[in-house]
This record gives C-alpha cells, structure tokens and sequence, in this order.
C-alpha cells in the first residue's frame, strides 16, 4: 500500500533554508498510523496532523537531498521543457528510491521513490515490500498526468489551487493507496473520467 | 515550474488576518446556501483549501460552514465531493464523531467521503467498525450505491488491514476469501457492452458479445486476468483487477486474523460446512455452467471440497501461471510491456507465499519458475523480475533439490558488476540480501567473498545505500577476508572515480577528447594502467589482498578527488570502517588483529588524496589501534618492530600526528614485561632512543617549511612515553630528567620555535616538571607509570582486600537507612 503521496520542491527556495523543500501537495493514505501503535497516550487529531505534517517534511527534505546529489553527480544541465513536451520532460527526470528506517520518521520501514522533474519532486512512500515495479510505473504515470492537467511546464502552476484535480487523480489511478494493476485499456477508461473531471 | 507567485500565495494563506478569515467564511457559506453552485464556489473552496493547509496548526471553522460541507460530500457533482473531503480533512472532526462509524449507510458513501472517514478515525474501534460495514456491504448480493462504490470496498479494507489485521473474523476472512475467487477466477470473458451509449438499442453488430484479447492481439482462450484487454470492461472484470492488485497483500495477512474458536479442526469443518452451504444457497459463480475450465488447472484437484482459504491459494496459484503464460507474449505498447514485468514479479511473489503455506504446491511450482528463470536469466533488463524468482529459489530450492549456482551468479556477480547504476535494482538486491542474511550465509558460500562487486552499489550511490551497508557490513567481516576488506573499503573513492570513468568511457567515443577529466579517462583506458583499474573492479575476493602499485593508482585518480560521488563516498568510509573494526575484533585471532595494525601504519600514508579524507581516516585508525591495544596488550610486542620504525620516524610527526600520538602512547604503556613477558631491557632500550631521537628533534628546531607546529599532545605525549620506559629500565631514567631539566632552561626565556602558543608551552614545561620529580623516586614513579594489573582493573568486591570496606558500607547504609 502506499503511504503518501507528495509533490514538494527540489530546488532552493528563498524563503527557506538551504537543503528544506517547501511542500506543495500532500496526500496521506488510510488511518493514521499512530492508532495502531502502542503509546502511552493517544495522540489528539491536532497533534496527529502536526506529527503527520512533520513526517512527510523529513520525507520531502531527504528526497531534495538524493535530487541534488543526483543532479550534481550526473553533471548535466537541467533542460527546461515547455509546456507540450511532458513526455520529453519525464524521460529526463531523475528518479530514485529511499529506504527509510523503522522510526525515522515513519514508524514502520517504508520505501520512498522519487522522480525529479525540474524544480519540482514527485514523492511516492510505500511499504518496503510493495512491487516496486508498479510503484515506480504508477509514480511516472501520475507526474505525467500532474504535468500536464495541472500545466506545470509553463509559467503559471496550478498546483497549490487546483489540488482538487490531484485528489480526483488519484482517486482513480491510486484508489486509498492502492497501487493497481491496468493495462493500457482499462488505463485509458479511467484516464477518460480524469479528464472529464479537468473539464468540469 | 516553481516561482515567486507560488510562494507568495502561500505567504498570503499563511498570514490571512482573523478578520479577513472570518468575512471569508461568511461569503462561503452564503454562496453554499444558493441553490446552484458554480464557478465561483468551486473557486472559493479551493482558496480555502490552502488556507487550511498552509499551517501547520489545525483550524477550527464556524459550525455553519462545517455543517453545510458535510453536506456537500453527498452532492452530485464530484468536484464538490472532493473539495469538500479536502477541506474536511484538514480541519478538526466534529465534537459528535464516532457516531459516524456505526450508521448503517456507510456503503451508500462515495469514495471521497469514505475518504474523510478514514482519516479522521480516532480510535481502533472507529477503523474496526468501519472494516465491518464495509464487509457487510460486500456480503449483500446486490450493492445499493453506484458500480464504483463496491470497487472501492477492496483498497480500503487493504489499507485498515495493513495496520490493524486483527479487526477482522474468521467469517469475514471467509467471505472475503469467496468473493476473491469469484473475482479472480470466474469473472466475464467476453468484452464490456458499449457502456458509453447504455440502453438497450445498439446496432445489431454489436449485439454480438466479443471475446477478450490478450496483449499480443489474439483472443483469449482462458479465464480474464489483468493481462487481458478488450474495447470496455463490465463490473465484474473491474473487480478482477481490484482483487488482484489486492491480493499478495491479503494472503500475506490473513494470517494474523483474529480467531474465536480455539480448535481448528472445528474451525475447519465449519468453513468446508459454510463453504458448501454457500455454494448452494448463494448463486456461487463457479457452479454457473459455462464457467471456464482453465488451461492451467488441469492437474488441480477438485476445487469445490476446498474450504475457503484453501480454495483462494489455489485459485491464486493458477491465476498467477497464467500470467506467467500471459508474460511471454510480445505486447503491442510499452506500457503493456512494462506491466507484464511487473505482473511477473507479483506472479511468482505470491507462488512464493502460498507455496510457503502449502509446502506441496512447491512441486507444481517449481517447473514454471525453473522455466521462467531459464527464460529471461541472460536478459539484463529483466533482472527486477530475477530476484523475486532468488527468494522462490532461497525458499524453496531446498526442498525441490534444485540447484540454485546460477541464480547466485547473476545476483552476486552481474547484477552488481553490470546494473551498480540502476537506483532500484540496488535497492532491492539489498533488501534481498538484508531480508535474508542467515540464509544466504547458510546456502550461498561465495556471499562473503562478493564484497567487492557488492560495494560497487555504495561506491557508485553511498547517500542512498550506506544505511543498507550499515546493516549487511557485518556479515561480511570474516577471518579470512578482513585485510583485503580493509584494504578495499579504504580505496572505496577510487571505486567511486573507477565506476565513474566506467561508465564515461563506454559513453564516449575512444577517439573523442575527454574534456573535465582528461588524464584519468586516458589512464582508465590505456593498456599499461589496466591491471590497476582492473583489480579495482573485480568481482571476488581472493585474488590478493592489494595491489603493488597503490600509489600510482592514487596519483592517477588525483584529478578525481571533487568529483561528488568520490566525495560523498570518502565521508561514508570512516562509519564504515568504524563497524569493521568493531565487527572483526570478534571474530579475529591475535595474529590477525597484528596484521591489521600492520596495515593501518602502512596506509595511512596510502589514501587517496581528498580534502579532510586523510584527517579523518587516521582518527578513526587512532581509535581502533588503541582499542585493540588495550584488549590485547601484547600486540604491542607482536608488532613492536614496525612500531618502532614508525614512530622513529619524524616526519610522522607532522605529516601523521594523531597516529603518531596514539602509536608512541600505546609505546609507552604496554610495551613493559607485565604486558609481555617477551618484552627485553634491549627492546626497551631501542624503544627510548628511537623516541628520544625524535623528541629532541622536533624541541630544537623548526618546523619544516610547509609543517604547522607540533601539537603540545606530541610533545607531552613523547615526554611520558619516555618516562614511563625509563621507569621501568632505571639506567634511562638520568637521560630523561636531564632532558627535561635542559627543557625547562630553554623555554624560561619565553618563546621558541617549536611552539606558537604561550599556553601551550606551559602546559608542556608543567608536564615535564611533573615528570621529573616523579622520576627522582624511581620505585614511585615504577608504580605509577607501570601500575601492576590488580590497580588498573580492579575487582572490587571479588577482591579481598578491597571487598571488606564495602561490604561494610554496605551494611551500614542498610542498617542505618531512614
């Protein structure tokens, strides 16, 4: 199952510190995982959303690190696509994937991959023994569709103000978190009522 | 992509005011109150999404504009729907709330608002009752709400049970159980009826059902799977995907389901009594005639006597042979084909667990992996596939008396030495070898002589696997490779630039100039170097521990040093090499720990030449040395010959200091006939010229051009050395208080060349006096110096003479207490 899914910054951003990502959307699956451990004392809905919050910004800070070590090391120029040319814009994406410990932050073990696509991360953390392959298709397929539906490649993004369109997205492709398996006909049919929902 | 608009509409969301908030609220809820909801709402809520979102602290809204979005997750119109969930779930829930998961109509939800349930669950009970309605919902024969409510029944029962198994019973994992095999097995094979157009009144060619298709074009002539496509899907061939992508998950935790009655032979027969009265009672799909009788499961035994769980595996069992089957066929898309592979890797993941629950299944297993392996083991772009089918094979291979060499070779030689660049391969292969440690320890002998093909993954990408190595290091610390371990992780940033040139090399053509990295490249390249790069990148161990002509190899990469994978390796090496050594004082002899000091005073001046690399190496060497000293003192005397030459000589002192200070100190405090009866007066003798030498070197001179200063721990560590010999071989004593009084006479005056600092200096002259009076008494400053074994580890109570006082202050504080 898939834990979340984030979108956040890959780049430096002014108003932040250098190395911290400023997250732009993010979309945590199921319960909270913090019902099912044994604590002391339950945590109340505020403190769980704080917890959750800081979680996903670890998350979000070790992906930009993996990302600009990546960049760095493969030495090439960051292209910048234009709108149009999502497809160019994925194929030259970096991607990777995390492990992260039991305990940090989440408490089970959890994998993180992620794609880099210019100045933004498309994060997907799942469960360790999940089947990657899929994870890392459905992870490229999503960037696409949040590239093209929410027209990052220009110069106007509509991530933070449409993430509604996210919500209705994965709704279809990443039911509650689970990762399916579509060949390309019934891609096509749910692909269909995604972009009958753009419209709307 | 990202810009200063973004960031500042999120300073704005941040920093609204509390009255601007509030006027904001009240124009939402008049827009919510008009009968039709357009653009503008939409708009609105969207605004106040990020609002909510932006902080970090949770808000509370006014009860009016909670109550009207409560509403809105019925509404008709999706976008409503998920706007409002959205927003929903990023405020508190309501005071009454739990009441929310015991109503009754919790299947009539859309997915959205299930959503917002789910998130906002307070307690176990919450998410329990929740999975119960949602099971009863699925039990009923007819589904009230739309198609899509029911395909979303399957992840979110997924998603509660990865965290709480235990809220569901034995009679549901037997429903549940049931309807995936219906799902699975004997879902529709004929096409979906243009759904778009719906009625009844289709044109008379399309009356005619058309059969499914797989990837390749050709009809199908076996039950639907995922692999099997056609124009549109009806409901039932929705769920066979629902289940599927569900599947390895249930079967893996079904198992800690919790179970009211305690016998399980009861247990049995009451699901074989359930299961037949089902099939009876229940228009159970798989007594509809007409059903498919599958290719695969000729050799299967009846499946209609199997209770349900049972039955489930070996459904399972064929749906995953067939999409082996499936797999081999060439698919028209690449995306089809991308999928094959991953229904390949889920195939034999989950033949791998309901062979580990039904050991006899193995037999039927065994043959169609075999194949699979024979099929795609020389096809590098499959390796991701390959390692699920090592785990079949580390499982399973035993028991069918397999022969697993070839799969091992690919896993711990061309994977490595062929894929180190792949992130995700690397990943898995590790958590492979991770997972199953003891195992591959067990049945795989080549395991701890594949380190150098293993470290190319750390060399290549150590931020993202160094945590892996963390854990598998260990296991690959033996007797009989730990030199040549060593020796490999200290050269782990020439790996790094080999790797790197590696794959520059096969990228650029042999005849083009190679630019940034110009004298490395050709070097990697021509023949005369080759042995050295080539020994680098060998796959095992065994060939020799290193090379001869290190230091060449060094020169050649010098270029390579602010290369970031060199940069980030050489800050991974010290952690690594911490765990070595604290791994191999387990499992070595004192003859190999000698050797290893050996090599620690050999390369400390062999390294490869990065900034602070060198620094930070010789502490963690300083550390180590002095530990394995103090567990074994007659290392000391073991290597006493090349110690002597190493801190005989002075240009250690500057070039090596923090070694040079643990050597001379570990000199001094063992090399004494207490820690070794080999030790000679001879021995000692040679021990205190060489340092003497060296002290009065570095005390009566500057230091050379490029050199800082000695550090005063040098010197006063020199000093005490030399006292602590001459303590134990009384004639020496004259010629260290004569040096140290000579001492105090030179740097009366105030300043020399030896030391900048005024502080430093008298810390030094201190020290020397201290020294000096202690020698004037010899038997003193024997005892001191040379503490006999019972002061320095002392027994405390098993002592005699030590345990009477406490064992009478012990009593006493028992006595007197309170």
């Amino acid at each position: 199952m898939v834990r979340c899914f984030l979108i956040h910054t890959v780049c430096p951003v002014s108003a932040l510190g250098s190395g911290e990502s400023r997250m732009l959307y993010c979309r945590v699956f199921g319960p909270d995982e913090s019902l099912f451990t044994d604590q002391e004392r339950e945590f109340s809905p505020e403190e769980r959303r704080v917890l959750q919050r800081e979680q996903t910004a670890v998350v979000a800070r070790q992906v930009r690190s993996a990302a600009s070590f990546s960049r760095a090391a493969a030495g090439r120029l960051l292209m910048e696509a234009l709108p149009g040319e999502e497809a160019l814009a994925l194929q030259e994406a970096d991607s990777g994937v995390l492990r992260l410990r039991a305990g940090d932050p989440f408490t089970e073990e959890m994998s993180a991959l992620w794609l880099g696509v210019q100045s933004l991360g498309f994060t997907l953390v799942c469960e360790p023994h999940e089947n990657l392959l899929l994870a890392e298709g459905t992870l490229r397929t999503l960037t696409r569709h949040c590239l093209e539906h929410l027209h990052l490649l220009g110069p106007g993004s509509e991530v933070l103000l449409r993430s509604d369109r996210i919500d209705a997205l994965l709704s279809r492709l990443l039911p509650h978190g689970q990762l399916l398996f579509l060949n390309h006909r019934f891609a096509h049919s749910l692909e269909k009522e995604v972009a009958a929902y753009m419209t709307k | 992509m990202y810009s200063h608009g973004s960031e500042s509409l999120i300073k704005q969301a941040r920093e609204i005011q509390d009255s601007e908030l509030q006027k904001f609220y009240s124009r939402l809820v008049k827009l919510l109150q008009g009968k039709e909801l357009g653009y503008e709402t939409v708009d609105s809520l969207q605004r106040l999404h990020l609002i909510l979102s932006a902080n970090k602290y949770i808000r509370t809204l006014p009860p009016e504009l909670q109550k009207r979005l409560q509403s809105l997750l019925s509404s008709p119109a999706e976008p409503f729907q998920v706007l409002s969930s959205a927003v929903l779930r990023e405020t508190l829930p309501p005071a009454a709330h739990s009441g929310n998961y015991s109503q009754e109509n919790i299947v009539q939800l859309n997915s959205h608002a299930v959503a917002l349930l789910l998130s906002q669950a307070g307690s176990r009970a919450d998410v329990s009752s929740l999975c119960t309605q949602l099971l009863r919902g699925l039990e009923s024969r007819q589904s009230e709400g739309p198609t899509n409510s029911l395909s979303h029944t399957l992840p979110i029962l997924n998603t509660i049970l990865t965290h709480n198994p235990g809220c569901l019973t034995e009679d549901h994992v037997t429903l549940l159980s049931k309807k995936l095999v219906d799902w699975l097995r004997y879902a529709s094979i004929l096409q979906g009826g243009g759904a778009s157009s719906g009625g009844f009144f289709t044109g008379p060619r399309s009356r005619q059902p058309v059969p499914i298709a797989e990837l390749d074009g050709t009809v199908s002539g076996d039950f639907f799977t995922v692999l099997c496509v056609g124009q549109s899907f009806t409901e039932d061939q929705w769920m066979n995907v629902f289940s599927f992508s569900a599947l390895r998950h249930w079967l893996l935790t079904y198992h800690s389901v919790s179970n009211g009655n305690a016998d399980t032979a009861h247990r049995l027969q009451l699901s074989l009594s359930l299961s037949l009265s089902h099939s009876f009672s229940n228009d159970d799909r798989s007594e509809v005639d007409g059903s498919v009788v599958s290719m695969v499961s000729v050799t299967s035994s009846c499946g209609r006597l199997l209770p349900p769980k049972e039955r489930l595996r070996e459904k399972s069992f064929q749906y995953c042979q067939r999409l082996i089957e499936q797999s081999d066929r060439k698919a028209h898309k690449k995306s089809d084909a991308d999928l094959q592979k991953a229904c390949l890797v889920e195939a034999v993941c989950i033949l791998d667990c309901v062979c580990e629950e039904d050991a006899s299944l193995v037999f039927r297993a065994f043959p169609c992996i075999k194949a699979l392996f024979g099929r795609l083991s020389s096809d590098l772009s499959f390796a991701r596939v390959l390692l699920p089918i090592a785990q079949f094979y580390l499982n399973h291979g035993e028991m069918a008396a397999v022969d697993c060499g070839s799969v091992w070779a690919l896993v711990f030689g061309r994977f490595p030495s062929e894929l180190f660049s792949d992130p995700f391969l690397a990943h898995e292969l590790l958590r492979f070898l991770r997972l199953n440690l003891e195992s591959l320890q067990l049945r795989v002998p080549q395991y701890t002589h594949s380190f150098p093909n293993l470290l190319k993954f750390l060399a290549w990408d150590s931020p993202a696997v160094v945590d892996d190595f963390v854990d598998l290091l260990p296991s690959l610390v033996t007797a009989g490779t730990a030199v040549e371990l060593l020796h490999t992780l200290l050269d782990l940033p020439c790996l790094s630039a080999t790797l790197v040139l590696q794959v520059r090399s096969t990228c650029l053509p042999i005849s083009e100039q190679s630019g940034r990295g110009l004298l490395s490249l050709d070097a990697f390249r021509s023949p005369s170097f080759r042995g050295l790069f080539l020994f680098l990148l060998r796959g095992q161990a065994g060939s020799g521990d290193t090379i001869d002509r290190l230091s060449t190899l060094h020169e050649l990469l010098v270029e390579t040093a602010d290369w970031p994978r060199v940069v980030q390796c050489a800050q991974i090496v010290p952690v690594l090499l911490h765990i070595f050594f604290n791994t191999v004082i387990t499992v070595a002899d004192e003859k190999l720990l000698a050797h290893l000091i050996l090599v620690m005073l050999e390369r400390s001046s062999l390294l490869l030449n990065i900034p602070k690399y060198n620094k930070e190496i010789h502490r963690v060497f300083s550390s180590h040395l002095l530990r394995l000293c103090k567990l074994h003192p007659s290392l000391v005397m073991d290597q006493s010959h090349e110690l002597l030459e190493f801190s005989g000589a002075t240009a250690n002192v500057y070039s090596k200091e923090e070694i040079y200070t643990h050597v001379v100190w570990v000199l001094g405090e063992y090399l004494s006939v207490s820690c070794d009866s080999r030790c000679s007066v001879t021995l000692i003798t040679s021990c205190f010229e060489a340092l003497e030498a060296v002290l009065f070197e570095i005390t009566s001179s500057v230091p050379p051009p490029g050199a800082d200063c000695p550090a005063p721990r040098v010197v006063t560590t020199l000093m005490s050395a030399l006292a602590k010999l001459a303590s134990r071989s009384h004639d020496l004593i004259p010629r260290v208080s004569l040096f140290l009084s000579k001492l105090r006479t030179v740097t009366r005056d105030g300043s020399v060349a030896w030391c900048s600092d005024e502080e430093d200096l008298v810390a030094i002259v201190t020290r020397g006096e201290e020294l000096w009076s202690l020698l004037k008494a010899p038997g003193v400053a024997q005892s001191v110096l040379t503490p006999p074994a019972h002061v320095t580890t002392p027994q405390w109570h098993r002592d005699t003479n030590v345990a009477l006082p406490l064992r009478l202050r012990t009593l006493t504080n028992l006595t007197h207490s309170h």
